[in-house]
């Protein structure tokens, strides 16, 4: 068994290895210095000093969530999600590494294999983070087996679409509708590979919710699930956020384009 | 006993239900809301005492049970939807699990429901369609000392032999209530076959206590550091360093502080907390209620596993007793201001929920999904309290330091694990059963107890615990050495380690909440690997796709489930590699596929089965 990392969860260290601490306050990331305020986590001051760490489930209007994991990053030789990780001062963090980017091409092929995702016939393609992080990670191809999921389209809404088929679980909606929305229209159901969203309804519609396309909800999926209904193609492929400029380009503070 | 005789179940779940249906559903829905109060906290318990009423969870009751509790209707069918025992379409009225571990198998499980379905006429999985009866497969029952075991409608059945397959085949057949089936089918061993401090613990209801109470919360901590007790559910966290962070963590005296006694017991092959709450339940409500009075709780729950569903009404007389007794409620033996009760929780058959984090997402209605850490539960447990969640055995061990003192307990076991430890031995020996060890025996030591001959292999803790070769009999069982949650599986060299591990592999994806993606799909595709080389199409690319699988599934997972769910190939592959070999047929790369048993739906479909209907290997 590796034991170069301590399982996250199987361990406690003292709590006030993350209590808030009043002292020099920077780490090293991939060799660089990293300044941070107490209570931010590696994700968060990395971002406002300018380094982009990968990321698809977090969100700067919400609290870390946890489950993409493509946040990974290396502290002192021992993984964590850096999006739910608090900085400390002097820790050694390794994100842009071999290891590191390898793992993440591997999650990132999972979400591609467990969902259904034909790039060249979405509408979001160009605008979609999934296919953005690909993009950066150089995937040719998903790799692994496609699991070709059964995940019927829901249309029932007058103006706002919803494509289980490319759903990578950031639970944004989930979390939009309820923290922001005061709504829970969204959420999951099942369990393992066969979890899927659900919407608030007994007939399971969405025509029968309560959602409005106006909703934080509706407009938060970084992916191509929840999309407004004649609004295709109004900007071209070729000519959208992700075609143009690299996502860790654009996904750092001063630079957010959503 | 949960049992439900109601036509209800032969409801399909699209079909509007008749007026009279929706009367009786409302009903139930509302005694039981009314004896948990609408409270969203209790979801799963009312969804779970529901269904005992109704067999399934129709839609209109989990819109009705949305509206009662005013949460989001999505909340409520998320909730049903993670938990394997809870159901929204219609179930047999007979629910029949055939406990899926490797021991079970071992035992012949899979045959036995193979003949069940023939016998009744239907398909693993499905309800007979008179509706009469379901019969599947589920995780480990917690009976590997007296498998094939199965749940009937969430009671215990174990021993299976051909007769008792028979004869439960003809009490379904003839709808005989379950309460009035032969009670001795029910009956549950407790197979203790070694005892040590802790099963020979004499101690009576209140001595622990008043022990404690005679010196004050302080003196009792100062004991239970002295004990250096460590955690008995897996992770070995020192028991006293826990209570402490939970006693200095800052709260709201008004709602004070929870204890949680960890009852899950999923792992697979593990059943000593079983027979500890079957024979030694008031040492373990009383090791609560010490942690109770040592943190300055006044709220503790015991989370029980839904597999052990028949322990909860004699839990339920312990309590009561000890109510009566003044050992639980207001002032605990006449001390003013030591406040103090237990609630049972039960569980819907969730092996994740187990972990800590999840359990308490779950005792709080929810689904069992890990939270992440930092705050760790601690500081930020049940409801936002501060929390200890504290296995079983651990518990129980905790009355012993308080009454002998920390000092002999440390005196037992190795330096960095004291005391003693509960085994949960099943597989191939003479004696399965619970073989309690002091810390620093060998594997050797506990197989010659047990009467193994022969052993190939010895998993210790569980499916996510490790696999042990002849080499390292000679290890100690000790937290610095082998360490266990408790179960101790034994193979002797007639079985075929691959199918162990792919047992294993095939129950974390089983299991996997579903929460982060490595574990979700990294699990779900290593299955497939594992299908594949054991349907002959493995090849040596394959070998190098596990493991890197097995990295990212270590590396990134979320919770141990994930962090652990490639050991029993990383192990196999280490030690017993000519079970994969003989497996590797091909050098270079191989398709999971068979092009002409793809065909095969198409040929049930068309009912054709003639040359042409088949493509043969040098066609393909
Ligand atoms: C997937 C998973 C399942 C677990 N299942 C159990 C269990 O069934 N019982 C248990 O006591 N601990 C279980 N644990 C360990 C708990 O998270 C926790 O460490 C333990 O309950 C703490 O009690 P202790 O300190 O007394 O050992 C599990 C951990 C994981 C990661
Ligand atoms: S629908 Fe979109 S926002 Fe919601 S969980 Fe799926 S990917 Fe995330
Ligand atoms: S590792 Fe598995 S069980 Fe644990 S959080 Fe991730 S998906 Fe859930
Ligand atoms: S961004 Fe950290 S886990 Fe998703």
């Amino acid at each position: 068994m590796s034991q170069s990392f301590t399982p996250i969860g199987q361990e406690m260290p003292g709590l006030d290895q993350w209590d808030v601490r009043h002292m020099s306050q920077s780490f090293t990331l991939d060799g660089a210095e990293v300044p941070f305020t107490p209570g931010q986590s590696i994700l968060e001051a990395a971002r406002n000093a300018g380094i982009y760490i990968p990321h698809l489930c977090w969100h700067p209007d919400f609290p870390a969530h946890g489950s993409c994991k493509l946040c990974v990053v290396k502290v002192n030789g021992r993984h964590v999600s850096s999006c739910a990780t608090p900085a400390a001062a002097g820790i050694e963090v390794k994100s842009n590494s071999p290891e590191i980017r390898e793992e993440r091409k591997v999650l990132l092929q999972m979400l591609f294999v467990e969902g259904n995702h034909f790039c060249p016939s979405c509408e979001k393609s160009g605008g979609c983070e999934l296919q953005a992080q690909a993009y950066d990670h150089e995937i040719m191809t998903p790799h692994y087996t496609l699991f070709y999921p059964d995940r019927p389209v829901d249309a029932s809404h007058p103006d706002l679409l919803l494509d289980f088929n490319r759903c990578i679980f950031c639970e944004l909606c989930v979390r939009a509708s309820r923290d922001v929305d005061g709504k829970s229209v969204f959420a999951l159901s099942e369990r393992g590979i066969h979890k899927h969203l659900v919407v608030s309804s007994e007939s399971g519609r969405l025509a029968d919710t309560d959602i409005d396309p106006s909703d934080k909800a509706a407009n938060i999926c970084p992916v191509g699930v929840i999309l407004h209904k004649r609004q295709g193609f109004t900007v071209p492929y070729g000519q959208r956020a992700y075609d143009e400029t690299p996502i860790s380009e654009q996904g750092l503070p001063n630079k957010e384009t959503v | 006993m949960p049992d439900s005789q109601t036509p209800n179940s032969q409801q399909s779940a699209l079909r509007e239900p008749t007026a009279e249906q929706r009367r009786h559903w409302r009903l139930v829905v509302e005694g039981v809301i009314a004896k948990h109060g609408a409270r969203p906290e209790q979801l799963l318990q009312i969804l779970i005492e529901i269904q005992e009423e109704l067999s399934w969870l129709p839609l209109k009751v989990v819109t009705d049970v949305a509206e009662r509790l005013s949460i989001s209707r999505a909340r409520v069918e998320g909730v049903v939807g993670f938990y394997s025992f809870l159901h929204t379409r219609p179930n047999g009225r007979f629910r029949v699990l055939f406990s899926n571990n490797i021991i079970d198998r071992m035992l012949g499980s899979q045959t036995m429901m193979d003949e069940m379905c023939r016998k009744l006429w239907l398909q693993p999985g499905k309800m007979s369609e008179d509706g009469l009866v379901s019969i599947g497969p589920t995780s480990c029952t917690g009976m590997g000392d007296q498998g094939p075991a199965l749940l009937v409608n969430g009671m215990t059945i174990t021993k299976l032999t051909h007769q008792r397959v028979n004869l439960i085949s003809e009490l379904i057949r003839k709808d005989t209530p379950l309460a009035q089936w032969p009670q001795d089918l029910f009956a549950v061993d407790d197979n203790i076959q070694r005892k040590d401090i802790l099963l020979n613990s004499a101690l009576k209801p209140g001595d622990a206590l008043r022990a404690a109470l005679a010196n004050g919360p302080d003196a009792l901590m100062e004991e239970m550091k002295k004990s250096k007790l460590r955690g008995r559910g897996g992770a070995g966290f020192t028991t006293a360093q826990k209570w402490d962070f939970c006693r200095q963590a800052p709260v709201d005296e008004a709602l004070g502080r929870v204890v949680v006694c960890n009852a899950d017991e999923g792992e697979p092959g593990t059943f000593k907390d079983r027979v500890l709450l079957t024979r030694y339940a008031d040492l373990v409500f009383e090791g609560m209620t010490l942690a109770a009075y040592a943190i300055g709780a006044k709220k503790g729950f015991l989370y029980l596993r839904g597999e052990y569903r028949y322990l909860l009404a004699p839990l339920q007389e312990v309590l009561s007793a000890r109510r009566a007794q003044g050992l639980l409620g207001a002032s605990i033996l006449s001390q003013t201001g030591f406040d103090f009760d237990i609630e049972i929780h039960m569980g819907a058959g969730a092996y994740v929920c187990g972990e800590e984090t999840a359990l308490l997402e779950s005792l709080e209605g929810k689904r069992g999904t890990p939270r992440i850490r930092p705050p760790f539960p601690v500081t930020h447990g049940y409801l936002g309290r501060p929390t200890s969640v504290n296995n079983v055995e651990t518990l129980a061990s905790a009355c012993l330091i308080a009454t002998q003192g920390g000092d002999a307990f440390a005196k037992i076991g190795t330096a960095q694990s004291s005391g003693t430890k509960l085994l949960s031995i099943s597989g191939d020996c003479a004696q399965p059963g619970i073989y309690e060890f002091p810390f620093g025996a060998t594997i050797a030591e506990v197989l010659e107890a047990c009467g193994a001959t022969d052993v190939q292999a010895v998993q210790m803790g569980g499916a996510s615990g490790v696999t042990l070769a002849p080499s390292e009999f000679s290890r100690k069982m000790a937290f610095e050495d082998v360490p266990t949650a408790g179960a101790f599986m034994i193979f002797d060299s007639g079985r075929d380690m691959f199918e162990v591990a792919s047992n294993f592999v095939h129950f974390f994806a089983h299991e996997s909440c579903g929460f982060c993606t490595p574990c979700r799909v990294g699990t779900s595709l290593l299955t497939g690997y594992l299908d594949k080389l054991s349907n002959g199409y493995g090849s040596k690319p394959d070998l190098a796709e596990i493991d890197t699988l097995n990295r990212v599934l270590k590396s990134t997972s979320h919770c141990g489930l994930g962090q652990a769910a490639a050991n029993p190939i990383l192990d196999g592959l280490k030690k017993f590699r000519p079970a994969y070999e003989k497996r590797m047929l091909h050098q270079d790369f191989e398709p999971a596929f068979n092009l002409d048993a793809a065909l095969e739906r198409a040929r049930q479909i068309t009912g054709r089965d003639d040359a042409g209907a088949h493509i043969l290997e040098e066609q393909a």
